[in-house]
């Protein structure tokens, strides 16, 4: 297992570099420099700007891509993903660790709310298929994964905050202001999660050890519980890899939506802004986050699953 | 041992030849589909949205450029059925004029996802062994990037150009579709009368396309139903952060990003794309979901 | 004989509602187990012996299963319509099953000993350890050494021999009295049948427990069984203790099944088979559901009501013919009794 481990995240390595080349490129060879956005900047601030992000020579001639690349790769080794190019004073590292912990919160509080609804609805839904205890989760489910956060959000806003006034508009400072933005993110995994869960369930109650478990004379709900759980929530455990990568997706909406100070609004702003680094380290990040949750997935996968080995 | 071998099984349970399967399977997925009402509630829902977004302009006074600085936004009334927007246009022709750009991203992406991931997939599982699992590492590397990150960055850097956004949506989903195709093509592979074609020295592009792709056809067909809603989620959700479709061109995506903005005194800005959108994908969903249990049984579980 | 009745059946009709019409599975059986009795049911795929007895413990999915009618009363509880609570307390506790295939019914995520010891923790006041100490012995006592270790294995580490020791031992645990084994050595290998069939009879005979054994061999039934059933199309066409189902057939199916069976020395010889399929029992059947493939078969057998009826003593049977004494079945020969049909000795 150990080695299983230490495989997937030497593998990281070459996949990370990857993206960062990818990533670098794609944003300075796009026309356009990072100082063209603000008007207010002189030439002769742009160019000393420039020599501090060393995307000149100290003659003031382009410097090579290749160099820069060096650099950037070089800092990264160390951790350092550089100051930002926007607010000068600060450093990439300082903004993701200020940022993070609050996205990182509201996609617990999401997901949490997504296992919440998602497994009973699915295990309900599951037991008596076809009937109406089948249709009304289903069917909500369908309806979850149909209607886009971007809308679910903005009429959350209009009922709860505008009209009836139970919660405030935005803002991130004590616990009501959690609930909107992690309903809004929660509900579409909520219905995948519902949706895997009674595709599992059906899939393992239909099976031939369920039998036997019932011929022991276990309940209905040892059955569902001891029996068939476990592989039921297989499909579940799979997708909660992509539920974080769509997680962080959700959070650039649901953050600009609530005007919530994580990650993702940071990241869209430095997108509009032609933050380089700031982008570059939170693609990087966000990367990272995504194969090391797959990673966890995997292992889970593995204990769940005795047939599976690591491999 | 002594056992009976006298019966014939009563039900052919024998897995049936695919070259065999012919007619009678799209005809059997024909009748299961008929009898599923909400795919069917969902395909004629979808064929009511697509006329009216279509046709329906073709019958409107108005065009969804009409401002009427004077009139402004006002609610839902008998000459404006779905009111108008701040700049005094019309919100139905608006919201029909979106729904075109909306559809036709959805159907041009998936047509690209289609594309790069039949052909990716067909070569990986044909061609088989290290080629293989190459291709296929790459592909679950890729599906460990945050390509709806790659996505924005792209319209950011590179303008918000029409071609450029279906291509990038495009080439996010075509990831799932190669492997659908693959895993088709492999099992595929094994069955006999591909062995038969290839004994008998048919070319391999042949084997290809006369072979492997109509018999793949069923999940393809399913997939790229529902490709087409995650599609438009994606177009909506980029034009919602002001990166997808660019004024005075209208999405459903850009009319709900607009009612976002709008809501606390215009909230039917926000209610009817939200409602169409909304509407639009259920129903898709709903049809590939029963497209999935009427091509492919064994795949659903009830 | 029904004051020592273990469990007695009476006119069981287990139908399955389904789109394509009404299938009747399971059609009006009635019959008897006394304690420690070994009672064979004898039928091809689709004959319904699976479902009656799926049925006696209500194993059978509810839509689209249906009990048209019937009882099924062991020891005063009718199996049919007591209370969940009820069956549960004898489900695996007094009345065992094990299945068909091993590969598929033991629960691929969980231990052994977790499985194995369930029926005691359900069934009786022990604590684990307890449990876990007779599930060591319980598969000690199936043929399966060092036990510590393999409570602790999950199936997928077992051979199919061994899953389905470890299914008698699981069945066998509460010391039920009376288990019902669904063709438990069809998925194995013939050599592992033989252990099975072995085991299953010295476990019997240790425990006194009464069996219903479920098979579409009809060699296991001669070498195993005190009495046999013979079933088709959902209906019981046969029963008589077993010497007297083999020697003195009584119905032509029965003795149709009997000349299929191929002959070990028989060589060069054409295996007999019964001309036509099983009929569908989706569809209403009047008088004999064996007369469309029957060589006695004659009009009335359409005809007529057909019932079970006594021709000999213990032995009842469904063919007209035979009940009005116009036809007299000879035995099918049988030159390889001691050669094929005693598996367990041989």
């Amino acid at each position: 297992m150990f080695r299983f481990i230490a495989g997937r995240l030497l593998q990281m390595i070459p996949v990370l570099l990857i993206i960062a080349t990818l990533t670098f490129f794609m944003i300075r060879l796009a026309p356009g420099g990072p100082f063209d956005a603000e008007k207010s900047v002189s030439p002769e601030i742009r160019k000393s700007l420039e020599k501090y992000y060393r995307m000149v020579n100290p003659d003031g001639s382009p410097r090579s891509l290749w160099l820069q690349l060096g650099d950037y790769l070089g800092n990264l080794a160390k951790g350092d993903l550089g100051p930002s190019s926007k607010y000068s004073s600060r450093t990439v590292n300082e903004l993701i660790g200020e940022s993070f912990p609050v996205s990182a919160e509201l996609a617990l509080w999401s997901l949490l709310i997504a296992l919440g609804f998602g497994l009973p609805a699915g295990i309900t839904a599951s037991l008596r298929p076809n009937t109406a205890s089948d249709y009304i989760p289903s069917s909500l489910a369908m309806a979850g994964i149909s209607v886009p956060n971007f809308v679910i959000g903005p009429l959350l806003v209009l009922v709860f905050a505008l009209k009836l006034e139970w919660v405030r508009v935005s803002g991130w400072d004590d616990w009501i202001d959690r609930i909107l933005p992690s309903i809004t993110l929660g509900v579409l995994y909520a219905a995948y999660i519902a949706r895997l869960t009674r595709g599992g369930m059906l899939e393992i109650l239909s099976q031939d050890f369920i039998r036997t478990a019932r011929a022991k004379g276990a309940s209905q709900l040892r059955v569902v519980m001891k029996h068939a759980l476990r592989g039921g929530l297989v499909p579940v455990v799979s997708y909660l890899g992509p539920a974080v990568a769509g997680l962080v997706t959700g959070s650039f909406v649901v953050e600009s939506i609530f005007q919530v100070p994580g990650l993702g609004r940071y990241f869209v702003n430095a997108a509009f802004n032609r933050d380089y680094t700031m982008v570059l380290g939170a693609v990087l990040f966000y990367a990272a986050l995504i194969v090391l949750f797959n990673l966890l997935v995997d292992l889970v996968l593995v204990w769940m699953d005795p047939k599976q080995k690591f491999a | 041992m002594s056992f009976v071998p006298v019966v014939e099984e009563p039900a052919g349970t024998a897995a049936a030849e695919p070259a065999e399967q012919g007619t009678s399977l799209w005809k059997d997925a024909w009748h299961r589909l008929a009898k599923n009402k909400l795919a069917v509630s969902g395909a004629i829902l979808l064929i009511v949205i697509t006329a009216a977004a279509f046709l329906g302009p073709l019958f409107m006074s108005q065009s969804y450029e009409t401002q009427n600085l004077e009139l402004g936004a006002t609610p839902p009334s008998a000459q404006h059925w779905l009111g108008t927007d701040t700049l005094g246009r019309d919100m139905f022709v608006r919201l029909l004029y979106g729904g075109q750009v909306s559809m036709a991203v959805g159907l041009c992406a998936t047509a690209v996802a289609l594309t790069i991931g039949v052909i990716y997939g067909t070569v990986a599982g044909f061609i088989g062994g290290k080629v293989d699992a190459l291709m296929m590492r790459i592909v679950d590397i890729m599906f460990a990037l945050p390509f709806t990150v790659f996505v924005i960055l792209l319209m950011v850097f590179f303008g918000r150009k029409f071609v450029l956004l279906f291509a990038a949506i495009g080439a996010v989903q075509w990831l799932t579709m190669a492997r659908i195709v693959r895993g088709q093509v492999k099992s595929l592979r094994r069955m006999e009368f591909i062995e038969a074609a290839e004994a008998l020295g048919l070319p391999k592009h042949k084997i290809i396309f006369r072979h492997m792709i109509p018999n793949a056809l069923g999940p393809i067909i399913v997939y790229a139903t529902l490709t087409v809603p995650s599609v438009m989620l994606l177009e909506a959700f980029l034009s919602f952060l002001g990166l997808g479709v660019q004024p005075p061109m209208s999405s459903w995506g850009v009319l709900i990003k607009e009612g976002a903005e709008n809501m606390e005194e215009f909230p039917w800005m926000l209610i009817f794309p939200g409602t169409a959108l909304a509407l639009t994908l259920f129903s898709l969903n709903f049809l590939g979901d029963g497209l999935r249990d009427a091509l492919d049984p064994r795949a659903s579980k009830d | 004989m029904a004051g020592d009745a273990l469990l007695q059946v009476e006119d069981l009709r287990t139908y399955f509602h389904t789109r394509g019409g009404v299938v009747r599975a399971v059609d009006g059986v009635s019959f008897d187990i006394r304690k420690g009795e070994t009672l064979g049911i004898v039928g091809e795929s689709g004959s319904g012996k699976s479902v009656a007895c799926y049925s006696l413990l209500r194993l059978i999915p509810q839509p689209p299963g249906r009990f048209e009618s019937g009882r099924a009363m062991f020891d005063g509880t009718d199996l049919l319509h007591c209370s969940d609570e009820e069956l549960r307390k004898i489900r695996g506790n007094r009345l065992s099953m094990i299945f068909q295939d091993p590969m598929t019914s033991l629960n691929p995520y969980m231990r052994i000993g977790e499985q194995l010891i369930e029926p005691l923790l359900l069934h009786r006041d022990v604590s684990r350890d307890d449990a876990w100490q007779q599930g060591v012995a319980a598969l000690r006592d199936v043929g399966i050494q060092d036990g510590e270790k393999r409570m602790r294995s999950y199936p997928h580490e077992f051979s199919g021999g061994m899953r389905q020791r470890v299914m008698i031992a699981m069945a066998l645990i509460t010391r039920p009295e009376l288990l019902i084994a669904d063709e438990p050595t069809t998925a194995l290998d013939v050599t592992v049948q033989a252990q099975i069939l072995e085991l299953i009879r010295k476990m019997q005979c240790e425990l006194g427990s009464a069996v219903i054994f479920i098979t579409h061999d009809i060699g296991i039934v001669s070498s195993f069984c005190d009495r046999v059933l013979v079933m088709y199309a959902g209906r019981i066409i046969e029963t008589a203790p077993t010497a007297q189902l083999f020697y003195e057939p009584k119905h032509p199916y029965n003795q149709a099944l009997q000349r299929a069976i191929p002959a070990l020395n028989a060589k060069g010889r054409d295996l007999y088979t019964i001309p036509g399929a099983p009929p569908d029992v989706s569809k209403p059947m009047r008088g004999c559901p064996f007369a469309p493939r029957c060589e006695y078969a004659q009009e009335k057998c359409v005809t007529s009501k057909i019932e079970l009826w006594d021709v000999a003593p213990n032995h009842r049977s469904a063919c007209l013919r035979v009940k009005l004494g116009e036809i007299d079945l000879t035995p099918a020969e049988r030159p390889d009794t001691s050669a094929v049909e005693d598996p367990v000795r041989a």
